[in-house]
């Protein structure tokens, strides 16, 4: 999809191969079974829209060696230079094991890189989507999925200094039952993960900052709005009285007018 | 811990556990669990040795300690069994355990991921984030790979998908 908007650049990473069992779901055909699924998604990609710059990294992104170049790869720059944060605008993470997902969420942490992420259940009937901004949402550490994907009985998933009341019940999509809810999840204040609480102390004097200068700047308006008067002239001297000064005038009679 | 078989819950609780939360990325506090994954692994090895269980050997194959190579052996109708093991520390170890993978069976049952990698039970995950970063190489050893060899070997053995090194004329397993 997002090569058919014409997105400037995607960096494709994945170190399986195309097997046949994968037709049913992925878009590879059955003549590139064999090759790796960077190649061939390159290959059918780049089909749909050749003005795509398409980069591939055939490698497990949960080793050190993987990792690291994981990280580079979203450091680099080299694509839009004068860009702020990463070298990329959004991180999407379509992988289907834990492991793969912790170490996503780890480099986002460090990179301070917004992503999302994405998983559909064995039974293939209801699925989830979370949006994380490091600091300011819930990482994937804050809150374990093991609660929320396994339906195993929390007491026996209770991480030290996690709180379980803070933990969803259930996310996402389910078809059957035409479900769908959404729910806000914070970062928790006792998150495993040393960046994660970087990033929140991080974004909560940012957020201090961005408060006190809108308060500032919402102050400095209405001070205008009351020094300038909105008419030059006052042709039938209207003028603003107290109530009880209105009450003391209409006492004095209408024989004034 | 409901779920695991009495023998291997009570193995594990004589596993020395671990004390410092640290992944390969983080330099000398990585050492320094890098020491006390060994001084597990001596432990849990001295243990199966005095009952009669020695079943595995590893080592780390590179100084940063890694990537792990070894054996594991499992008996079964009198007859041992050897097979490779290895595996590579996960960037966000010890939050997550590390996969173990028997590349001779890769294929060979579907109890297994790509490249061989063992599928564990639904209670090893759960256990594993309780006890982080307690658990160490030994305690995946053994609350994984032991589990899995004891579940699956029989089965291998006896469907006939692998053969003992001295029956097979090609070498399926070791």
């Amino acid at each position: 999809m997002l090569t058919r908007c014409g997105i400037g650049r995607l960096l494709l990473y994945d170190y399986d191969k195309v097997e046949l069992a994968n037709m049913k779901r992925l878009f590879f055909r059955p003549e590139q079974v064999g090759m790796t699924k960077t190649d061939a998604a390159v290959h059918n990609l780049s089909d749909i829209n050749p003005d795509v710059v398409l980069e591939t990294y055939t490698l497990n992104i949960t080793t050190v060696h993987g990792f690291e170049t994981f990280i580079s790869s979203l450091k680099n720059k080299s694509f839009h230079p004068t860009e702020e944060g990463s070298g990329v605008d959004l991180v999407l993470s379509c992988v289907d094991n834990y492991e793969a997902r912790m170490a996503v969420n780890q480099a986002c942490n460090e990179l301070n890189q917004t992503w999302m992420e994405s998983g559909v259940s064995e039974d293939a009937v209801s699925g989830h989507r979370q949006l994380l901004i490091p600091g300011e949402t819930a990482c994937f550490a804050c809150a374990t999925p093991l609660v929320v994907a396994s339906g195993v009985d929390e007491r026996t998933l209770k991480r030290e200094g996690i709180c379980a009341a803070s933990l969803p019940t259930t996310m996402g999509c389910n078809s059957l039952k035409d479900y769908f809810p959404t729910m806000e999840m914070r970062p928790n204040p006792q998150c495993s993960h040393a960046v994660c609480l970087e990033r929140q102390k991080e974004y909560l004097l940012a957020k201090l900052a961005r408060d006190a200068a809108a308060k500032t700047k919402m102050e400095a308006e209405s001070f205008l709005a009351t020094g300038i008067p909105l008419h030059a002239d006052n042709e039938w001297n209207i003028s603003v009285v107290d109530d009880s000064e209105l009450e003391k005038t209409d006492a004095r009679g209408s024989g004034d007018l | 811990m409901e779920g695991w078989d009495p023998n291997t819950k009570s193995t594990l609780t004589q596993i020395p556990l671990l004390a410092t939360k640290a992944g390969p990325r983080d330099g000398a506090t990585w050492t320094q669990r890098l020491k006390e994954e060994y001084k597990a692994l001596i432990a849990y090895t001295q243990m199966n040795k005095s009952n009669d269980n020695d079943w595995f050997r590893i080592s780390a194959a590179n100084p940063e300690g890694t990537r792990w190579t070894g054996k594991c052996w499992y008996v079964h109708n009198l007859l041992k069994y050897e097979f490779d093991l290895q595996f590579d520390i996960p960037v966000t170890y010890p939050s997550t355990a590390p996969e173990i993978e028997l590349p001779q069976l890769d294929g060979k049952t579907q109890k297994m991921y790509r490249g061989g990698k063992i599928c564990l039970t639904v209670h090893f995950k759960p256990l594993w984030a309780k006890n982080c970063p307690r658990f160490g190489i030994a305690h995946a050893l053994c609350l994984g790979l032991a589990p899995w060899l004891a579940a699956e070997i029989p089965i291998l053995v006896d469907s006939g998908m692998i053969k003992h090194k001295d029956d097979a004329t090609s070498s399926t397993d070791s």
